[in-house]
């Protein structure tokens, strides 16, 4: 950066393995978190909120989840919308059945019912792995989607067929449901986020996410070293849907407010795949950066035409959407296939050298 | 009780009570599953001479309807729209080595995939804006008509395609088998290195690959289109190929047509026999669990090459 790191000593192991080794990152880091919180609600507007903010964390945080997964552990999965259902229909279920349960409470234990079904389709990975278990993974998006279609039990019996966030508070403050202002859903969103980054972060710095590594790069020799192979990939798969089951129950209860299982098809999957590969595949930096791109371009592109002044029919308008939003998907893995994460990491080294490159 | 009657019992009952409808059914599966392997079969060539899974298949096979009936409604006769649909799909296979895999060589697998997939979202766009996003009508001459042999209704259309998938699986075996290409493609799909180091050109080898799936795409865009009208689903169809890829393995042409077969009835049957039981509808994921289940006993698939494993 333009700071140097220059003069500051690590005179401990604790210091030397700090997430944030340098002063000025960690001041700059905490000042950004104090604004993410209390910026956006004091400033930004419903749309802002609504329509950026909130989406983007909920699908950052299934980017995290899918990254831990396909990033550090080289398990492809394409069963990610599948997942994220387990998490918004267990919510739904949890709070309808026990209306006392806090919220983060019944996140967490959505996000543990996700990782229980996302054991059971992990297991397949001990024998197959590559496109075979990226295929495999489709089974459980299919058959997840059509049980919550076919078994009323899921939505109550309701007729519709949908499940609606009711009306919860946490600490008085309204967070759920239609009477909740978007800026007390997206602190909440922000602050689960948070917290689930922090321990992602430290799970890949850790002893588990070295053995993922080691898995993703070689299994064999991973085994050979005395890494458990059974163990470490259904780990994976376990952690990893317990942050899409997050994502999911968050995705109703804070984003949509009710939905259907067509909120959570194939097309979920992929865009989470999306994220991960754009935002850089082993780097949690890079599951936000992913979802920001993924989220602001089709906004960009549906308010771009308005600002050059040009008058597209609709129809036209998304047909170029899927055109422009394919061939940039294309440029940004012949330019740089590691992902906006490893262009971060360039613009930062460059920068540190700045303004003298040698 | 009840459960493990309808489960173990009835439907085997109803196979013996009822042979002819039987055989209807299995009829109707093996017509399905020969349009599955059609489009299977594009995936495993390119698989099988670049490494790379092409998940834009099935959009390739939606493109080339597309281009067949927006220039047939056009005015232009079938066998000119024919060529005319050949030639676009050669251009791609082109613009594809070009543009998309000669900056991507020696990228990992999983980047050329998400790239066939960023080209999924081009080509859909693409076709839909040139040609438009309505359903169309393919007219190929043949009438989607039933006739009946010993009791048994079989249906013109699905006949003639089941007839097509297997000429075309004779022509790719010839092609493949008799060849100067065909033998350099098996070459390239052997060893990328060997191959070049003995000058085979690999650039060209892709093309090739990559046109002769395309002209798959057509045939299957063809038989698809005639048989459910030109239209957005049919890029779905590539979705249901990747059961039938797995079963099959994904580096062999027989693989493909078999697992094709086996998805096919296995479908059907489980839908007729089996799917009332848990409420229907259960053709979507189906020939994914039979697909799954079968890999845990054969993880490279029914004719995949055995994966050896070494540090």
């Amino acid at each position: 950066m333009i700071y140097r790191e220059a003069g500051q000593f690590k005179t401990s192991y604790a210091a030397d393995q700090a997430v944030f080794p340098i002063v000025q990152d960690r001041v700059v880091v905490a000042a950004f978190l104090v604004l993410a919180f209390v910026l956006p609600p004091a400033v930004a507007s419903e749309y802002w909120l609504q329509a950026v903010l909130i989406p983007f964390l909920v699908y950052a945080m299934a980017a995290v989840g899918l990254n831990l997964l396909t990033g550090y552990a080289g398990q492809v999965s394409l069963g990610t919308g599948g997942f994220m259902a387990v998490g918004a229909y267990a919510a739904f279920k949890l709070t309808t059945a026990f209306p006392g349960l806090s919220i983060p409470v019944v996140f967490v234990l959505a996000g543990v019912m996700a990782a229980a079904v996302g054991i059971v389709f992990g297991l397949p990975s001990l024998r197959i792995k590559g496109f075979y278990l990226a295929v495999a993974t489709l089974a459980a998006q299919f058959f997840l989607i059509w049980l919550f279609n076919k078994v009323a039990w899921f939505v109550n019996y309701a007729s519709s067929g949908t499940i609606t966030a009711p009306p919860r508070t946490v600490l008085g403050v309204m967070v759920t449901g239609p009477e909740a202002s978007a800026a007390a859903r997206y602190v909440v969103a922000l602050a689960l986020v948070v917290v689930f980054s922090v321990v992602a972060k430290n799970l890949v710095r850790g002893r588990v996410g070295r053995s993922w590594m080691a898995i993703r790069d070689r299994d064999i020799a991973a085994e050979i070293i005395g890494v458990r192979p059974l163990r470490t990939k259904l780990l994976a798969f376990a952690i990893s849907s317990f942050y899409c089951g997050i994502a999911g129950s968050m995705l109703v209860f804070l984003f949509l407010g009710s939905a259907e299982t067509q909120a959570f098809d194939i097309n979920q999957s992929f865009l989470v795949l999306f994220m991960v590969i754009i935002g850089g595949l082993g780097s949690i930096l890079g599951s936000f950066l992913g979802a920001a791109f993924i989220i602001l371009m089709p906004i960009f592109l549906t308010n771009a035409p308005h600002w050059l002044g040009l008058d597209v029919s609709v129809a036209l308008q998304k047909q170029v959407e899927l055109m422009i939003f394919g061939g940039l998907i294309l440029f940004f893995l012949i330019v740089e296939p590691h992902g906006l994460a490893r262009l971060w990491q360039i613009a930062k080294e460059k920068l540190r050298r700045w303004p003298f490159p040698h | 009780m009840d459960l493990l009657y309808g489960v173990f019992v009835g439907p085997f009952r109803d196979m013996v009570t009822a042979p002819t409808f039987l055989a209807e059914v299995l009829i109707g599966g093996v017509a399905a599953g020969l349009m599955y392997s059609l489009v299977a079969l594009g995936f495993v060539l390119i698989f099988k001479a670049s490494g790379v899974f092409n998940f834009a298949q099935g959009v390739m096979v939606l493109f080339a309807a597309l281009t067949l009936v927006g220039l047939m409604e056009r005015g232009v006769p079938m066998v000119v729209a024919l060529a005319l649909t050949i030639g676009v799909m050669v251009a791609l296979a082109f613009a594809i080595e070009r543009v998309v895999l000669r900056p991507l060589v020696n990228q990992e697998h999983i980047i050329l995939f998400m790239a066939t997939i960023g080209l999924n979202f081009f080509l859909e766009g693409l076709g839909e804006m040139v040609w438009g996003a309505n359903v169309k009508k393919l007219d190929i001459g043949i009438p989607d008509e039933s006739f009946t042999v010993a009791g048994i209704l079989i249906n013109k259309l699905e006949m003639t395609a089941a007839a097509t998938a297997a000429v075309l699986v004779g022509v790719l075996a010839v092609f493949f088998q008799r060849t100067k290409i065909g033998r350099a493609l098996r070459a390239v799909a052997d060893d990328h290195e060997a191959a070049l180091s003995l000058g085979i050109p690999l650039r060209t080898i892709w093309v090739v690959v990559w046109s002769v799936a395309g002209i798959v795409a057509i045939v299957a865009g063809i038989m698809w289109g005639a048989k459910s009208g030109v239209q957005f689903s049919l890029s779905l169809i590539a979705l249901k190929a990747l059961p039938v890829l797995i079963l099959g393995g994904f580096t062999s042409v027989p693989g493909a047509i078999v697992g094709g077969l086996i998805i096919g009835t296995g479908e059907k049957i489980g839908e007729v026999y089996w799917g009332p039981l848990v409420g229907g509808a259960i053709e979507n994921w189906f020939a994914y669990v039979v697909a799954l289940a079968f890999l845990l006993v054969r993880p490279q698939g029914l004719f995949g090459e055995k994966i050896i494993e070494r540090v």
